[in-house]
């Protein structure tokens, strides 16, 4: 059985347990509203941006230690990236939480989150705050992650 | 004390190791586990019985529609009903309920009707009423629930008028483990001639039904939830009322003669089960009701009290956790939060203890959000569990707490 310690790291608690991103951006150019229908978790997330650059985040919202971690860590990573690169690094975040060898293009900090592979029902904790600023990047509706 | 408990020695399922522990399964009221002597009922229809009921004139036919008809008597004679063309087999208490929505409720209601149902349903006892009300101009009515997460029985007789044509009330609710006084609601629902119905879902499992006693006019349950297999459950229904109701579904066996100028329906209660229906199912049913029997009532709901009464002292001494539901009638369900640590995160780290429990919103939003909360954690019990389990999830949640609180 997979260890519990690779889940929840150090690095992943602490980022639950103390948020720096948590909040609201305002004034925001992006605004996005994610929900997990499994536990009930909803998530919003503010943004703004700059010429197409991301040069803040936030998160708002009720969510489980590893969708905290990941949007806090997400808020961090993001600045300064435009929509396609937000795309590209979650298509391999995707990878790292779902593919055996999925690991070696991804920053550091979200190498963290490694250890969810082990755990297929977790997996969508760790992508709700990704689907969600995507989404609002996208000028969409409320991201879910059925 | 329930130390030791030799009845867990006959479920299969429970002699494994999770995460090189034994099994503690506290996930009851999602689906109970099954117990050798269903298992051995389905796998002998298979090997022995298997061929398709009412019409082969073969032995094997012969046999398969005995089986299936004996499952329905059992039924019969385990919720009390007064004759086994009562009982429908349908694939659970879900579709029950929905049954009665549209072959009952949908061709009757119209607007200015209401039916009135209760704040602590779980989804299948709310969506099915909503869609009739669409479907029909009626409206929904919903009685409150206490703090303690009993049913608010003033809101629900404010609530009951003449307008009022039908009520729908869980026996026992799936979230917290509330117990209705469904005897005295479908009183009171009569007093205005209302049509009663009962979601029996989580209570034929664990305690003594009488759907005459009772007094309602629909009763569902499932079976998967009482030892049996999954895919099957019933739908009790007075013998007058069934008589009177169109069929819902339209296929083989449930009619008499068919033209292409005039069919005729089969009798209560082939008319409701168009198609070749769950056999093995039923025949698991079957032995499940013969399980529930050789152990009895009477044994099954005092050993859940008993764990139900532990495991509040249990929890009630780790430091961060708040029981929701304390009802003082309460079936062996509860739901619990963790200060600083999210359902999420329980169920996996519990998990990892080999604790399997439940989290989430146990498909009862509107109750979630009567109590103020996104999700919870329950344990729910069976007659398989020990105070050894309970003291193995009281660990569990510590170091959950150690972990991330």
């Amino acid at each position: 059985m997979a260890d519990l310690r690779e889940l929840y790291l150090e690095m992943v608690t602490d980022h639950a347990k103390n948020p720096r991103n948590r909040g609201k951006v305002e004034p925001c150019t992006h605004i996005g509203t994610g929900h997990n229908p499994l536990c009930g978790d909803k998530l919003v997330v503010t943004v703004s941006t700059d010429n197409d650059v991301i040069n803040d985040i936030k998160f708002d919202g009720e969510g489980c230690a590893i969708s905290t971690a990941s949007a806090d860590l997400m808020a961090e990573i993001l600045v300064g990236k435009n929509i396609e690169e937000v795309q590209a690094l979650f298509a391999c975040f995707h990878a790292l939480l779902t593919e055996e060898n999925g690991t070696d293009s991804v920053p550091r900090k979200l190498a963290v989150f490694s250890g969810v592979r082990e755990f297929p029902m977790r997996v969508k904790c760790a992508t709700l705050p990704w689907h969600t600023i995507i989404s609002a990047l996208e000028g969409g509706e409320e991201a879910t992650t059925e | 004390m329930i130390a030791d408990n030799a009845i867990s020695d006959t479920f299969p399922a429970l002699q494994q190791k999770i995460g090189g522990k034994r099994l503690v399964y506290l996930d009851s009221a999602a689906t109970t586990q099954k117990p050798r002597c269903v298992i051995d009922a389905i796998i002998n229809y298979y090997e022995h019985d298997n061929a398709n009921i009412h019409r082969g004139v073969h032995t094997l036919s012969q046999r398969a529609t005995k089986a299936y008809e004996s499952a329905r008597a059992s039924i019969a004679n385990l919720v009390g009903a007064s004759r086994a063309e009562e009982v429908i087999f349908v694939r659970g208490a879900t579709e029950a309920l929905n049954l009665v929505a549209q072959a009952w409720a949908r061709p009757r209601l119209c607007e200015g009707d209401e039916i009135l149902i209760t704040e602590m349903e779980h989804h299948s006892n709310i969506v099915p009423w909503q869609l009739v009300c669409e479907q029909t101009g009626a409206s929904l009515k919903v009685a409150k629930v206490n703090d303690d997460g009993s049913l608010d029985l003033e809101s629900f007789r404010e609530l009951l008028t003449t307008d009022t044509v039908l009520v729908s009330v869980a026996h026992v609710s799936n979230a917290i483990g509330s117990i209705n006084p469904v005897k005295e609601l479908c009183t009171l629902a009569k007093s205005v001639g209302a049509i009663t119905v009962v979601d029996g879902a989580q209570a034929t499992g664990h305690m003594q039904v009488n759907f005459s006693d009772i007094g309602c006019d629909f009763y569902a349950l499932s079976g998967h939830k009482m030892f049996g297999p999954t895919g099957i459950g019933c739908l009790i229904g007075k013998y007058d009322l069934l008589q009177e109701m169109e069929p819902w579904q339209g296929g083989g066996d449930m009619i008499l003669t068919v033209s292409f100028e005039e069919t005729v329906w089969n009798e209560v209660p082939f008319k409701f089960e168009a198609g070749t229906p769950n056999i093995a199912g039923a025949i698991g049913l079957g032995a499940a009701v013969a399980f529930i029997e050789e152990i009895g009532y009477d044994t099954i709901h005092r050993q859940e009290q008993e764990l139900l009464d532990y495991c509040r002292d249990v929890l009630r001494t780790i430091e961060g956790v708040t029981i929701v539901g304390t009802a003082k009638n309460n079936a062996g369900v509860i739901a619990f939060t963790i200060k600083d640590v999210h359902p999420h995160d329980a169920g996996t780290i519990l998990d990892h203890a080999g604790v399997a429990i439940r989290t989430g919103n146990h498909c009862a939003e509107p109750l979630m959000e009567r109590f103020g909360v996104t999700a919870t954690c329950r344990a729910s019990f069976s007659v398989y569990n020990t105070t050894d389990d309970i003291d193995r999830l009281g660990t569990a949640i510590q170091d959950a707490i150690t972990m991330l609180g």
